[in-house]
């Protein structure tokens, strides 16, 4: 081979990254992967590293910048708790989708198995929650395992892939030669196309008098926003999405009739057990969208659309199920679609609508008096934002509330953690988000609660001047759990009231500028100064202590429970 | 929905930990694995897995293509016992003494069972069947007390006149030339 050099396993490592076009790591070192930020150091021009104040926060910061980049995220992390604190995150990376590689080192393999310092059995504890995992043990396998991690987190559905980097493989010295992976013989990341399939689908959808479509982060992952809209327009068909479906289409788009699931829209809630035909897009009908299985959906015909065979039928059984990218089959599906006209049906969407803005939405963005709402506060940093920023939620109402509020003119504008629900989320994710999209503003909603999670990651945004906007919905409430106790526990507040930290005094002592706000009036001067530059800002919202986020369709019930008020 | 067994086939790349990211897939979902066996397939490189789990239709798919998600998985399939021929084996300790004053010659010779060893103090026979006949032919060997018995997991090839595992392997490889071309 021409092109051949004797180099170190680590740097091996950094040559096999940048042949993958890597220029940004998210980490944190070690003693286990000393070797590999030894050999970064050569590197810094070409390959960012961002340090982390802790290995959760580096995943989620990998998994932030993936989702809004679309590119795969990257970690560096050392062995042992190294290794362990990364979990959260790449199980979060492995719920939602997120294409993610993590290198963890590892001690030498001579001492595998040993109860060595640090050691830790890293590939039997991520491969439950990994697409791969693998060990390298040797420096020859380096620019092999790195095109396969690369190639297995960013095809078909998207995943995280853990790369356990034993400490003599960084060492050893190998004649490195650059490789590509394209194929896997016992991997196929997209399914065959079915064309009977795609003639079916056609025909329900042709055949129906209501169609309802279900848009998930498939559609994003799949870039078929585009053809998404061509579809839906084509059969007039109204869409809803799921939590990682949200900026596939654009709020004000007019098929778009809201979000699904317990605190999403009660229009396409309830016109999910209403509609004839049932589209459902690259999601995966979590318990979060259908509630009772039993009761869902149970009049439509089911077309689900899927890249995961493993989907079909899992929770919801299809009539017709369309395997592939949705980048490729929506067009065919399109193309054998009859031009349509739906108007009453959408039309009928209009009385949930009504209902539910005099009953809540109104309640939470138009009130003029006592304290302020949650949901307010989210529509206004929004709307100052002229609805084009970058979305970052932690877990719990602030989540649900920025979801519910937020509004988005363009794709790839949300991240949260949907699947796994991962508190402390939010402060790291919007770090990633804001390397990811540079010029785009990153508002992280987040509670008193995640953000004390991980709110070490200041240290990250002083330390890499990351320009994230954090906005601290703060009740002093563990507020999802403290509305769950309210609802349905007896108001038995058990472990959810929180005594906070002057939160001003903490952004402080990490340099970021912020204000506290604690009235309607300040308000918009506080999110007018917070977005007035570039740089970090923590805007901390005293809101509604006992809040709600509603419309709440309790766990296990059906939309006909749905609480209002 | 009726429980049955089912016979679950993987065949999969050569991997070393793969044994482990498949008998998760049956922990998580609270799945008794019955049998269980790996060893080489006919295609070199191939390994063959078979496992026997007693599950509902519903359950049997989901796990086939959660087992199928695994990466250095290649396929999996299932069946149920009348599409294949399957056979265990089983080995049984007795003592010889029991042998010799019992009626064990009889008792192997109805069941088709064979002595591998015979030593001074014990025997050792074996029998290869169903789960059936070689629990049967222990029931016998028992009334003069069995030293030790095992019995293996279920191996299974399938009556089918369809192989479907080569078919896709042949598919596969025309993906990878068609990639190999373009490139």
């Amino acid at each position: 081979m021409e092109n051949k050099e004797n180099i170190t396993g680590s740097e091996a490592l950094l040559r096999s990254l940048l042949n993958e076009g890597v220029d940004t790591i998210f980490g944190y070192p070690g003693g286990s992967i000393i070797p590999v930020y030894d050999a970064l150091y050569d590197y810094k021009d070409r390959l960012n590293h961002v340090l982390m104040r802790h290995e959760q926060g580096a995943t989620h910061a990998a998994q932030g910048y993936a989702r809004v980049s679309g590119r795969v995220g990257v970690c560096f992390v050392t062995s042992g708790p190294g290794a362990t604190n990364a979990i959260t995150g790449i199980g979060d990376a492995m719920m939602d989708s997120t294409p993610m590689v993590v290198v963890a080192g590892q001690v030498g393999a001579s001492a595998l198995g040993t109860d060595a310092f640090q050691e830790i059995d890293v590939i039997g504890i991520t491969s439950p929650i990994t697409k791969w995992s693998y060990q390298i043990r040797k420096a020859e396998d380096i620019a092999w395992a790195v095109a396969r991690a690369f190639y297995i987190a960013k095809s078909g559905r998207p995943g995280p892939v853990v790369l356990d980097f034993t400490k003599n493989a960084q060492l050893e010295r190998v004649d490195y030669v650059p490789q590509k992976c394209n194929f896997i013989r016992s991997y196929q990341p997209v399914p065959d196309m079915d064309k009977e399939k795609i003639e079916q689908a056609a025909a329900l959808i042709n055949n129906a008098k209501k169609p309802l479509a279900l848009v998930g982060q498939g559609v994003i992952l799949g870039g078929a926003e585009q053809e998404l809209k061509f579809f839906l327009e084509k059969a007039d068909i109204p869409a809803a999405y799921t939590l990682l479906g949200e900026s596939a289409m654009e709020s004000d788009y007019p098929l778009n009739r809201g979000m699904l699931g317990m605190h999403g829209n009660v229009a396409p809630n309830m016109k999910t057990n209403e509609c004839d035909v049932l589209i459902a897009i690259g999601m995966r009908f979590d318990d979060r969208v259908t509630g009772k299985l039993a009761t869902y959906a149970k009049q439509a015909k089911v077309i689900h659309f899927d890249i995961d065979p493993s989907e079909i039928n899992k929770n919801v059984k299809a009539d017709v199920a369309v395997l592939g990218n949705v980048k490729e089959t929506l067009p065919l599906v399109s193309a054998k679609l009859k031009e349509n006209s739906h108007k009453e049906w959408i039309a009928s969407f209009d009385e949930y609508d009504k209902k539910e803005y005099d009953k809540v939405v109104s309640k939470e963005l138009e009130t003029e008096d006592g304290p302020i709402k949650m949901g307010e506060v989210v529509r206004k940093v929004s709307e100052a934002a002229a609805n084009k920023a970058v979305l970052v939620t932690d877990v719990g109402q602030n989540q649900m509330m920025a979801a519910r509020y937020f509004k988005f003119t363009q794709t790839r504008s949300v991240v949260t953690s949907g699947g796994l629900g991962t508190m402390g989320f939010g402060i790291p994710a919007a770090i990633g988000a804001k390397i990811a999209a540079p010029e785009r503003t990153v508002c992280l909603f987040c509670g008193d609660g995640g953000f004390q999670m991980t709110m070490q990651e200041l240290g990250t945004i002083l330390q890499s001047e990351v320009g994230v906007k954090i906005i601290l919905l703060d009740n002093e409430w563990l507020g999802m759990v403290r509305q769950w106790q309210e609802l349905f526990w007896h108001e038995r507040y058990s472990a959810t009231l929180m005594k906070n930290p002057d939160f001003q005094g903490v952004a402080n002592s990490y340099g970021i500028k912020s204000r506290r706000v604690t009235t309607r009036e300040e308000l918009a001067e506080g999110i007018a100064e917070m977005l007035s530059d570039n740089e970090a800002y923590l805007l901390v919202v005293n809101v509604e202590k006992k809040g709600l986020v509603l419309p709440m369709t309790p766990a296990g019930t059906d939309v006909t429970n749905i609480v209002l008020e | 929905m009726e429980k049955k067994l089912y016979t679950i086939t993987i065949f999969s790349e050569n991997t070393p930990g793969l044994l482990n990211q498949i008998t998760i897939i049956f922990t998580r979902r609270q799945l008794n694995i019955e049998t269980l066996s790996v060893s080489p397939s006919s295609i070199k490189g191939v390994h063959k897995y078979t496992i026997s789990v007693c599950c509902d239709a519903d359950m049997i798919e989901k796990v086939i293509k959660q087992i199928e998600k695994r990466i250095d998985v290649i396929r999996a399939f299932y069946n149920t016992d009348d599409e294949l021929v399957y056979q265990e084996i089983a080995l049984y300790k007795v003592s010889t003494e029991a042998l010799l004053d019992g009626n064990l010659e009889a008792i192997i010779r109805k069941h088709n069972a064979r002595i591998l060893e015979v030593d001074r103090v014990y025997t050792i026979i074996e029998k290869t069947g169903h789960t059936e006949e070689t629990k049967q032919l222990f029931d016998e060997l028992n009334e003069f007390n069995v030293l030790q018995f095992v019995r293996s997991g279920r191996i299974a090839i399938t009556k089918s006149p369809i192989e479907r595992l080569t078919d896709y392997i042949a598919k596969r490889e025309s993906r990878r030339k068609e990639l190999e071309e373009k490139a």
